[in-house]
């Protein structure tokens, strides 16, 4: 628990336990071996315009690059990569650098038109069929 | 601040000196200086004479006293303004020509400015404008960001002239990027001492303490009485500068020093200069750090502002491949090539993480390396290396470290530390590793290296496979930008002057591209103050113009704007570079913060954006480039147009001139 910002010494009991419950959770989320795509559950039907809009508008491109691809903070989340209830459950309560989006601000609804757009994203092209990515 | 005048002697020769006190200046009045020239012989042979001097050494100088005899004939004659230098006369500032072309300076950068003019004329007249030859520049920050460019190629510090005051001022944010990157730059500052004397501008331009204003932030400065005094300050500047830590350095002239007439019998020596031999670490310590390195299990080395010569990178190779050890390269210099087998830098969390001993060379961040920030609401830290894991650090880091600016970064407690440069301490590192590999050690060795050549091999891929995703969406994506740019340039001897890419995740160059040479990385901007991409590049590219090289720069928008003058001293002084805009339209990195800023206050998530977009209208950068005499094309959105682009550019570049590609690309 060292390296707490100062502050912390004086919040309460409650506070410090949820630090610490937090701590965990980064360590878990380091350690936790890469998820693997399921089927994807109770996703509720997205609709991907509306989620390619909301993907630029409330920002996740800025850190996951405009097609979720990966780019300068945030990893590829797409396509086809998180069950649903990773990928909803990770964009409320995220564990690492990600900043949380909470309900008030993005429904399970907008979330899930997210997801839809996301998973909508092309295939890219086999590696070896592109010469300016020759090794 | 200004000390009292006093009369310089040195080896009985009279020095002009700064000077509160009108009476006594030399050349504070027309009449005054009339009487210089046409005593200028007399004059001479009365400053040679030894007995002469002391005597005048005593007495108030003869300004102070009455003015000289007047004859009839002068009497009623106009005033005589013979305005010229005698024929046995020279300029104070063609002596201080003389000792900077002592120490080897290529060039001067410059925007031009009066209180350094007679320094410019000399420069011009006296040293023919070769070696150093000036570089006109249109901001005083390009100046300085293109001298750290320059130095970054050449490991050569370049000159760069400015106002004492508003140059400096407009210089202060490079030299900041400088000094944060310990990176040398002679900073040379007109400045008018004498109040009597000053005109009017020089008003604005004169100041008690000029370097007061970066001291903070450079090594050593000085303000220099007589040329005596210059001379030694100037080769001390030097040394101070370019020995390591090196940092920039600030030489304040004074205009009447400059511009004051000398006589040519002065006997005016130059200063020997010998850099001093960097230090290397203690025989005692090394040798402990190679018995640790020999024990390890997993020793891992992280490179950041290691590699000072093209010699740093040959021994980091050798002394990885004899340890089969992983290194990371932080990316401050160019340490380690892309892609040795041994080069863990795209697992390099995992590589930190795995380590039993981690060797930090000249590593400005190894809290940062060990540990990790978690930047939320409440941030929080956590170390990322094992508890267990043995510390090192060669670094001279623990020799010179200065108040006020942070750049040091968080205390990290290590179980060795060596004050040393560990370039200069690499040789005895690696022969003292040699004595103690037994044949034993050795086969655990090799077991490792072919591990880690295995996990690099996988993150290389990896690299490859994710440049695919995106790659024909418009706006360009960054991935296939670089992809782009590799395509065209890989066979040619490059240099990738300047990129924002700093992270691994977004440094796609160096994730894709083969970096094997020492200019091929300079690095990045050091204090991380925008507006160093530009100018850097273009002074790494004539840096790189004489050994023919092709110089890239992928060159954000953001930056560009800060000052684009750049793009026309290229295009004046015929500098071949290639710069591809990465024009993602907005300061993105800006962005992301506001958004974690939106988030976390959990009341409006959508608008980000305002505040930090550089569209609407959208910025034409071809047309801007255009303007000033540069090749250009774009925007391009197409990425499928880029290849060709990229190739017309490039055949431009290679006939010795500059020229831009915008291209209107993704987010990094
Ligand atoms: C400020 C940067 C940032 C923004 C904005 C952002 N993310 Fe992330 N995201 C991250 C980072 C960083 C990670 C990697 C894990 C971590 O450190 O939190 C991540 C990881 C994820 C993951 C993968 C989690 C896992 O299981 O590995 C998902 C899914 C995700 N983000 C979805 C989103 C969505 C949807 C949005 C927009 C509503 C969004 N992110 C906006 C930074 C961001």
């Amino acid at each position: 628990m060292r390296n707490l910002p100062r502050r912390r010494a004086h919040a309460s009991a409650c506070a410090l336990l949820a630090v610490t419950l937090t701590t965990i959770g980064i360590a878990q989320a380091q350690n936790a071996p890469a998820p693997k795509p399921a089927a994807p559950a109770a996703a509720p039907a997205g609709k991907i315009d509306n989620g390619g809009v909301l993907f630029k508008k409330v920002g996740c491109y800025q850190c996951h690059a405009n097609e979720a691809q990966g780019g300068l903070s945030g990893p590829r989340i797409g396509p086809a990569l998180f069950p649903w209830a990773r990928f909803l459950d990770y964009t409320r309560k995220p564990s690492g650098e990600m900043p949380p989006y909470s309900a008030k601000v993005l429904t399970d609804q907008d979330v899930a038109d997210i997801y839809a757009w996301v998973n909508a994203r092309p295939r890219p092209p086999a590696v070896n069929s592109l010469p300016q990515l020759a090794p | 601040m200004v000390p009292p005048y006093r009369a310089v002697r040195e080896l009985g020769n009279f020095h002009y000196a700064p000077s509160m006190s009108p009476k006594r200046h030399p050349p504070a009045s027309p009449e005054r200086r009339t009487f210089l020239q046409k005593g200028a012989l007399a004059g001479a042979a009365l400053v040679g004479a030894p007995a002469a001097a002391a005597a005048q050494a005593a007495a108030p100088p003869a300004a102070a006293q009455a003015p000289p005899p007047l004859t009839h004939a002068v009497e009623s004659a106009e005033p005589e303004d013979i305005q010229v230098l005698g024929d046995n006369e020279r300029a104070g500032s063609d002596y201080m020509i003389d000792v900077f072309k002592s120490l080897g300076f290529e060039y001067f950068f410059a925007n031009p400015g009066s209180s350094f003019r007679g320094l410019h004329e000399s420069l011009l007249n006296h040293g023919g404008n070769t070696a150093p030859e000036l570089i006109t520049c249109t901001h005083e920050e390009n100046s300085v960001a293109m001298a750290h460019g320059f130095y970054k190629v050449d490991g050569k510090p370049i000159a760069v002239m400015a106002h004492g005051t508003v140059g400096l001022q407009h210089a202060s944010m490079a030299i900041y990027n400088a000094w944060c990157d310990r990176v040398p730059v002679y900073v040379i500052l007109g400045n008018h001492a004498d109040a009597a004397i000053r005109r009017g501008a020089e008003w604005y331009h004169g100041v008690q303490d000029a370097a007061a204003m970066v001291r903070d932030y450079t090594k050593w400065d000085d303000f220099p009485w007589s040329l005596t005094h210059f001379a030694e300050s100037a080769v001390r500047a030097y040394q101070i500068a370019m020995t390591p830590p090196m940092a920039p350095v600030v030489m304040v002239l004074d205009g009447g020093l400059q511009e004051h007439p000398i006589s040519r019998n002065e006997r005016l020596p130059i200063p020997r200069l010998t850099m001093p031999v960097p230090p290397a670490g203690e025989r005692g310590a090394v040798e402990e750090v190679a018995k640790m390195l020999v024990a390890a299990e997993n020793p891992v080395f992280v490179a950041d502002r290691m590699a000072r010569t093209p010699n740093g990178m040959k021994m980091l190779v050798e002394l990885a491949e004899i340890l089969q050890a992983g290194v990371i390269d932080q990316g401050s210099r160019m340490n380690f090539p892309s892609r040795h087998p041994l080069n863990q830098t795209q697992r390099a969390r995992a590589a930190v993480v795995d380590a039993d001993v981690i060797l930090g060379l000249e590593l400005v961040d190894y809290w940062g390396t060990v540990n990790a920030l978690r930047d939320q609401l409440h941030r929080t830290t956590r170390r990322v290396a094992k508890t267990t894991a043995k510390l090192i650090s060669i670094s001279t880091g623990d020799l010179y470290i200065k108040a006020n600016y942070q750049d040091f970064r968080r205390l990290q407690d290590v179980d060795l530390a060596i004050a040393a440069d560990p370039e200069a301490t690499l040789p005895a590192l690696i022969d003292a590793v040699r004595r103690l590999v037994t044949g034993d050690r050795q086969r655990v060795f090799q077991e490792r290296g072919a591990k880690l050549a295995q996990a690099s091999r996988a993150a290389a891929e990896a690299n490859r496979v994710a440049a695919t995703f995106a790659w024909d969406a418009s706006p360009v994506s960054v991935a296939r930008l670089c992809a782009e740019v590799w395509n065209q340039i890989r066979n040619e001897d490059w240099s990738l002057v300047s990129s924002y890419y700093s992270n691994d995740q977004t440094n796609w160059p160096r994730r894709l591209w083969n970096f094997d040479k020492p200019y091929q990385w300079l690095g990045h901007a050091g204090g991380g103050g925008i507006g160093y991409g530009a100018p850097a590049s273009v002074g790494a590219a004539l840096a790189n113009k004489k050994h023919g090289r092709l110089s890239v720069a992928i060159q954000t928008d953001g930056d560009m704007m800060y000052s684009p003058g750049v793009l026309w001293t290229a295009a004046h002084h015929k500098i071949p570079l290639l710069s591809v805009m990465n024009n993602n339209r907005q300061y993105h990195q800006e962005v992301m913060h506001v958004q974690k800023m939106c988030n976390a206050r959990n009341r409006g998530i959508d608008r980000g954006e305002i505040g930090s977009q550089l569209s609407n209208p959208n910025i034409d950068f071809a047309k801007l480039a255009q303007s000033m005499g540069v090749y250009a094309e774009g925007p391009i959105s197409n990425p499928n147009e880029l290849g060709p682009a990229l190739a017309r550019a490039i055949a431009v570049v290679k006939k010795g001139e500059p020229a831009v590609v915008d291209v209107a690309t993704q987010v990094r």
